[in-house]
């Protein structure tokens, strides 16, 4: 540091300008003293140069402290440039020399009264950074007459001083009595002092969680929206960041907010925006949905959001991971404005993966093309992480978009014959959660995935090839060998890896017994035996004893369908998003993090809430609305993802009869979060599109659930690895119903993708009426009310037949059970897979869309019987390039009982025949559109495997009749 | 609020170190050095936590900015401070480079001192301050130190500072009362191969330089549609015949200068203001529909065989015969194992610069409605490497005499009642300049 002024000085000396950096010059042995004289000198001009010196001295790390009782000596000056020197030195060293610190107290005292109120206000604002406990006494007399200082300027900076000695001595300034003057500034008539006294009160009051210090209510609000317009644009963002603190009464009060804070989304300052931004987006959940000024409200608020991304890339940094925020809790305000979200060229790094990541989170139906044309460019850029991204968006869009599926596949077959390693592997990883999303739509792209095992390091990739061997293992032939190669550096592997490896091998074991026994030996033994990972080791176990005391069981366990992943990922858990919406514009926003993750102390920790709509559920929200505190109202009100996880873990060997009613939000369970971030704190700027808890290998949290009972697994889960979790999990309940078949109520709508509303249901036909069950379940901490359901076009037209019947408002943690009539006369569209049914669902909180997928057995109907001659002369019609044959495995019943039982779901048996043993039912059943379905089920006394032939006019009902088939029979 | 600020020389040496919360130590400095500065990684993100503090970072050629923070802040306001401070430290002294720093350093504290008080921003207006920052930047030339000020102008400074018009002192006299408009615009474009396009807007800026005594009044307009639709729709007031019509354009979004009154602009759609003195950015502004592209580039990138690329591009001026574009580059991508290239331009200068990966063809003036090309055969060295070019798109700068916005000023109206000169007497100046943004066409 020495060097560059030593060198300044040799190139200043022939020089003629006069200028400050001769000041760093001073490096010789005796320049203590020689600073000394020239400080203790008469000539004033001379003492301003020797203090300039010593700040020099000071910056650059020097000790200079020596010189205190010299440099405070020159305090008494009328020159004001002197005087600001002496006070930058003091406020620097007046901590390490606390008893010379006393020898300033005169002067500041003196100071504080002078005529000029530019000394006074330095001298007010000097006293407070300096943290000594002796001279903060002798502050407090300044300090109260600067408060009333006729001068604004004075009294805005003794505001900031009233906050400065709250930080060295909160006591003392409640005892002063100044949390009240400040509070009275608040009426002030200058609007820098009310912005200065609003920053200052509102950074107490995060100190004092309870204390009702910011007690904003209506006439206060006023003031400050007054001042709002008439201050500095950073007493802007003080008045409005505390505005976003406020909850209005109704929704009037609410509006009328809105309006008077919209001008400034025209402001040149981005953080005036972004602050009013939050207070509108904050506010807006107040208003109704159906009222005019919402709709106009929400146009308002898309141009400047925009144009923030007009701004320097840093702050379109901060502004792109606040929008990210704002798409997932409103994507209708930016939904037309994709293209301002495609990448620049010379965009920083940080920029696009942030533009990527709401391009995804904006791409639908309507825009698909064009956002695959983009990634598709991005993907053959030269930043590896960008383009890493780019591939995974791809596989994101084919999730989100089915239309789109198809390009993105070949897109994505594309990219992995260009062989770029990390692209390929990118590639595999994002087809796995597309064979997820479309079972059974896309595998003949195995073959070439097959082609780039080798090439795979890294285990997220590794885990993905092995989880498509072992889910497609019949139909790959050397899936044995593949597994096998893999097993070879078993322990070298991940967990991730060893895990999935763990699953494939169990899966292509019971998929291909006969070949695969030595391997599962060996597979189940390392796992079990040769590793101290708990979670390896726990699953081995489970495998294992599944394995051995019934393999039937084990089947139906592991090879059970599994729920299909849900349209969006990497989505910020709702209460999560709720508290950071109330942070838009700071840290918090940025990280993704609640500010207790990253903030030390009691600063920052209350956790912030939107405020729902009017309506029944306000009464239930916390009564003290009016403080910042709005937080207290627990907001347990969803279990994370950690949670779930960790249930999954304690997860023990007895399947649940049924989906058991999960479990009423237990209150520790927050907890498991909490850990979660802690664990990561460290690495905070790390990888944060990865989901909380998205890691199940190794983290420290995992025990957080334990011992609570296994909650019910929502469709949304998606983690890396869940594969065979989710296979464990889907037991898929075993409820024996007599007559007509009833599939167990599954749960439709989790609560945490629906502000807390449960939705579990099943469809039921008695006597030729379809009904639709449900229970709804309340497991949010307020009143809901008015409920309505909407069915999207589909396959039969299956659509209400009468509004949902709830008649009572359903308080929290109360559930209800509704039987919900439905007809076959509603608009068709065809749906994939055919049984498909998109659901909305009103509350007084919000629409909620889920899909459930109804047995098509529910549309067969009591006449489906067909004459015997009909039904030979129709089979031999109906073309043989219409027939499927599908194979029914392990089903015991004989041929009688299976017939018996498929009579209770309207699949009736016209005719049987038998020939060398073989039992050959022929059966019919009529679907509601009047299409018939005929059947040929062939049954061999001693072989639990069924052969079913079907033939039908219009073949795509096929598939979903033989799904029908298998549940009924083998249930 | 923010704990502290630093400034760091490419070296990461400390140049200026200001600390306002106790939260900051001195080791948040050296933090900053050895995980932003001299980390071995290119910088991916503007803000890094380390060990739970939190560094704000923006950098002027090669000279560092860091804000230090241990709790949740306005992250926007911190960015909008930085640039803030460097618009402040330029006013006093031009670049920001690490000499004009070392010869400024006692200003600079001083400077930190008035604009951020316990971290949280102060009034930061230039104007404003340097009524009483006692330290003159030091540009080149010593300027004399202001004399002591009397107790009416002690006041005055302090109304100033915390009044409501905190960026313009009073008592202002000019003989000549003038003032000049700038609407600078940058268009932006990215076009497909096939010149379809895929994204295109128009950011403009009016700056305006005035010079006008006292504290005057002003009213501008400009042909907003809204505006002009409103009057339209009225049928009344004055020119309303000759400028309504097609002339007015559809701005997106436009975002002013802390001067305009917001709630007017947002009742009225009115701009009104009274200016700082001497020159200011007073709106920035957005548009995407109707713009005119004023050029066209049409690509042509054949491979031949796995040695050769043969590049032809065309490019076409679209705008008004009579003006005149200038400043005229195009810039064409070479892969990066080129071994030799051969142009041919029909205007112009064109250039292969091996350092930058790039044909350069620059042309100086260029009228509307004409067209040029160029052809290059570039000569590619044998390589292993799987990984394809990744061919970046086509560039393009230049300078047009005209708003591709289509934005045209209607008026600006000064009025003064105290001082007696008329909105007749100011002299009033308008140019437009339209220039490239990012003007880029796939190929």
């Amino acid at each position: 540091m020495q060097e560059w002024a030593n060198q300044l000085c040799e190139n200043r000396q022939f020089g003629s300008k006069m200028t400050d950096s001769k000041y760093f010059t001073t490096t010789k042995k005796g320049e203590i003293f020689e600073l000394k004289a020239e400080l203790n000198s008469d000539k004033k001009e001379k003492k301003k140069e020797a203090v300039k010196k010593v700040i020099a001295s000071m910056t650059v790390g020097k000790d200079v402290s020596a010189l205190f009782p010299d440099v405070v000596n020159c305090m008494q000056t009328d020159n004001l440039e002197l005087k600001k020197l002496v006070y930058l030195y003091l406020m620097n060293y007046a901590k390490s020399q606390p008893d010379m610190a006393i020898m300033a107290v005169n002067t500041f005292v003196k100071d504080c009264e002078d005529l000029n109120p530019l000394i006074r206000a330095l001298a007010v604002r000097t006293m407070g950074c300096i943290r000594v406990d002796k001279i903060t006494e002798y502050l407090c007399e300044p300090l109260r007459k600067c408060l009333k200082d006729e001068d604004p300027y004075v009294r805005k900076t003794a505001a900031v001083c009233v906050a400065k000695l709250h930080d060295i001595n909160a006591q003392l300034v409640e005892d002063q009595g100044f949390l009240d003057t400040l509070k009275d500034l608040i009426s002030d008539s200058n609007p820098m002092v009310v912005a200065n006294a609003v920053a200052a009160l509102s950074e107490i009051a995060e100190s004092h969680p309870n204390s009702n210090l910011l007690d904003l209510n209506p006439q206060t609000i006023n003031k400050l929206l007054t001042a709002l317009n008439e201050c500095t644009e950073w007493g802007q963002i003080f008045i409005l960041d505390c505005l976003a603190n406020y909850s209005p009464r109704d929704d009037r009060e609410s509006q009328s907010i809105c309006e008077r804070v919209t001008p400034r989304l025209s402001h040149a300052n981005s953080a005036v925006v972004l602050s009013a931004v939050k207070v509108l987006m904050k506010f807006m959940e107040m208003l109704p949905k159906d009222l005019d000024y919402y709709g106009t409200l929400l146009k308002k608020l898309a141009p400047p959001l925009v144009t923030l991304l007009s701004a320097e890339p840093e702050l379109q940094y901060v502004a792109l991971r606040n929008i990210n925020l704002i798409v997932q809790r409103r994507p209708e305000i930016l939904k037309h404005e994709m293209k301002v979200f495609f990448v620049k060229y010379n965009d920083p790094i940080y920029v696009k993966l942030e533009k990527l990541d709401i391009m995804i989170r904006l791409a639908s139906q309507a825009n698909i093309a064009q956002v695959l044309a983009e990634l598709k460019e991005y993907a053959t850029e030269v930043d590896v992480d960008f383009v890493r991204k780019a591939v995974r968006a791809i596989g994101r869009c084919a999730i989100k978009v089915e239309q789109s599926a198809e390009r993105c596949v070949s897109t994505l077959l594309d990219l992995i014959q260009t062989k770029v390693n990390y692209v390929v592997q990118e590639a595999i990883v994002v087809i796995k959660d597309i064979f997820r999303k479309y079972p059974n739509k896309y595998e003949s792209v195995i073959a070439t995935l097959c082609e780039h095992l080798e090439s795979l390091d890294e285990p997220e990739a590794r885990a993905a090839m092995i989880w498509i061997v072992g889910e497609y293992a019949e139909r790959i032939d050397n899936a044995d060998e593949l597994l096998e190669s893999f097993l070879e550096g078993f322990h070298d592997e991940s967990t991730q890896v060893q895990l999935q490896l763990l699953t494939a091998i169990v899966k292509l074991f019971l998929k291909k017994p006969t070949e695969t026994q030595e391997l599962v030996q060996q597979v189940l033994s390392l796992a079990t035996q040769d590793s101290d990972n708990p979670d390896l080791r726990d699953r081995g176990y489970i495998y294992w004893r599944l394995l051995s005391t019934d393999p039937v069981a084990a089947k139906e366990v592991v090879l059970a369908e599994k729920p299909l992943i849900s349209e969006e990922t990497d989505l910020i858990e709702p209460t999560l998003l709720e508290e950071l919406i109330c942070h838009i514009g700071t840290l918090a926003s940025v990280y993704h993090k609640p500010p207790s993750a990253f903030v030390e102390g009691s600063r920052g920790v209350q956790h912030k809430r939107l405020t729902s709509s009017a309506g029944s559920g306000e009464s239930v929200e916390s009564p003290d609305t009016g403080s910042a505190a709005v937080s207290e109202a627990p907001t347990a009100v969803i279990p994370s993802q950690g949670d779930l996880l960790g249930d999954l873990l304690n997860l023990d060997l007895t399947p649940p009869t049924s989906t058991g009613p999960p479990p009423a939000a237990a209150p520790g369970m927050q907890m498991g979060a909490m850990d979660l971030l802690g664990g990561g704190l460290d690495s905070l700027m790390g990888d944060e599109s990865e989901p909380l808890g998205g890691d199940i290998g190794g983290s420290p949290a995992m025990g957080a659930g334990f011992g609570a009972p296994p909650a019910a697994m929502p469709a949304s889960f998606n983690a890396p690895i869940s594969g065979g979790l989710d296979d464990l999990f889907d037991l898929g309940g075993g409820g024996m119903t007599m007559g007509t078949y009833i599939p167990p109520k599954a749960v439709w709508l989790p609560a945490m993708k629906a502000k807390g509303l449960e939705i579990s249901g099943t469809f039921v036909r008695r006597s030729g009426v379809i009904q639709m069950e449900m229970t709804l379940n309340n497991k949010a901490m307020s009143v809901m009310s008015d409920f309505a359901i909407q069915f999207n076009r589909n396959s039969f037209g299956l659509a209400p037949a009468g509004p949902l019947q709830i008649l009572t408002p359903i308080s929290p943690n109360q559930s209800i059970e509704a039987a919900l009539p439905l007809s076959t006369v509603g608009p068709v569209m065809k749906m994939e897979p055919l049984n498909n049914l998109q659901v909305a669902v009103k509350n007084n909180i919000d629409v909620f869309y889920f899909s459930c997928q109804y047995p098509i057995s529910m549309l067969f109907l009591e006449d489906g019987k067909m004459e015997r001659q009909v039904f030979l002369a129709t089979w031999k019609d109906i073309p043989n390039e219409n027939e499927s044959q599908f194979q029914i495995k392990d089903c015991h019943l004989n041929s009688d009982a299976a017939s018996n039982k498929l009579q209770g779901s309207n699949i009736f048996t016209i005719a049987k025949r038998t020939v060398e043993g073989q039992d050959m039912l022929y059966q019919s059943m009529k679907l509601t559109n009047g299409i018939w379905v005929l059947a040929e089920l062939r049954v061999q006394a001693g072989n639990p495997n069924y052969t079913i032939s079907l033939k039908c006019r219009a073949p795509e009902v096929s598939q979903c009749v033989f799904q029908n088939y298998e549940t009924v029979l083998k249930n | 609020m923010i704990g502290g600020l630093f400034i760091y020389n490419h070296k990461g040496e400390v140049l200026i170190s200001r600390v306002y919360r106790d939260d900051i130590g001195r080791n948040a400095v050296d933090a900053f050095r050895v995980n932003v500065i001299h980390a071995r990684q290119q910088v991916r993100s503007p803000v890094t936590n380390i060990a739970r503090t939190s560094f704000f970072h923006v950098k002027r050629s090669n000279i560092w900015l860091a804000a230090v923070t241990k709790q949740n802040v306005n992250a926007a306001m911190v960015f909008e401070f930085l640039y803030k401070m460097c618009d402040v430290m330029t006013a006093y002294f031009g670049k920001i480079s690490e000499e004009n720093i070392k010869n400024n350093f006692v200003l600079i504290y001083e400077l930190l001192d008035e604009i951020l008080d316990f971290g949280y921003p102060q009034n930061s207006e230039t104007g404003a301050l340097k009524t009483f920052i006692t330290q003159q930047g030091i540009k080149g030339q010593v300027i004399s130190l202001p004399v002591s000020q009397t107790k009416e102008e002690q006041s005055q400074i302090t109304s100033q500072v915390t009044g409501q018009i905190g960026w313009r002192r009073e008592g202002i006299k000019y003989r000549r009362n003038e003032l000049f408009l700038d609407v600078l615009e940058s268009v932006n474009l990215l076009m497909s191969p096939q010149g379809q396009v895929l994204s295109a807007h128009v950011s403009g800026r009016v700056v305006m330089k005035s010079y006008l005594s006292g504290m005057p009044e002003c009213k501008f307009g400009m042909n907003d549609k809204i505006v002009i639709d409103k009057q339209g729709k009225g049928g009344t007031t004055e020119d309303t015949g000759k400028s309504s019509g097609k002339q007015s354009i559809a701005i997106d979004d436009c975002t002013f200068h802390q001067c305009v009154r917001l709630s007017k602009f947002d009742s009225e759609r009115s701009i009104s203001f009274i200016p700082p003195d001497g020159e200011y950015e007073l709106m920035r502004y957005r548009t995407t529909k109707d713009i005119i592209l004023p050029f066209r580039v049409i690509p042509l990138v054949r491979e031949v065989g796995r040695t050769k690329l043969e590049v032809k591009v065309v490019i076409k001026s679209n705008f008004k015969p009579s003006l005149l574009a200038q400043k005229i580059e195009v810039r064409i991508p070479t892969p990066l194992n080129t071994s030799g290239v051969q142009v041919i331009c029909m205007k112009g200068k064109a250039k292969y610069k091996a350092s930058e990966n790039a044909i350069v063809w620059k042309i100086k003036r260029m009228a509307g409605m004409k067209e040029s090309q160029i052809s290059a055969e570039i000569e590619l060295l044998p390589t292993n490497d799987k990984k394809k070019w990744a061919r970046p798109p086509i560039s393009m700068n230049f300078e047009v005499p005209f708003a591709p916005s289509g934005l045209k000023v209607r008026y600006l109206k000064v009025f003064e009642s105290k001082l007696n000169y008329s909105d007749h007497d100011v002299i009033k100046w308008v140019r437009y300049i339209g220039r490239s943004g990012i003007y880029e066409t796939r190929c």
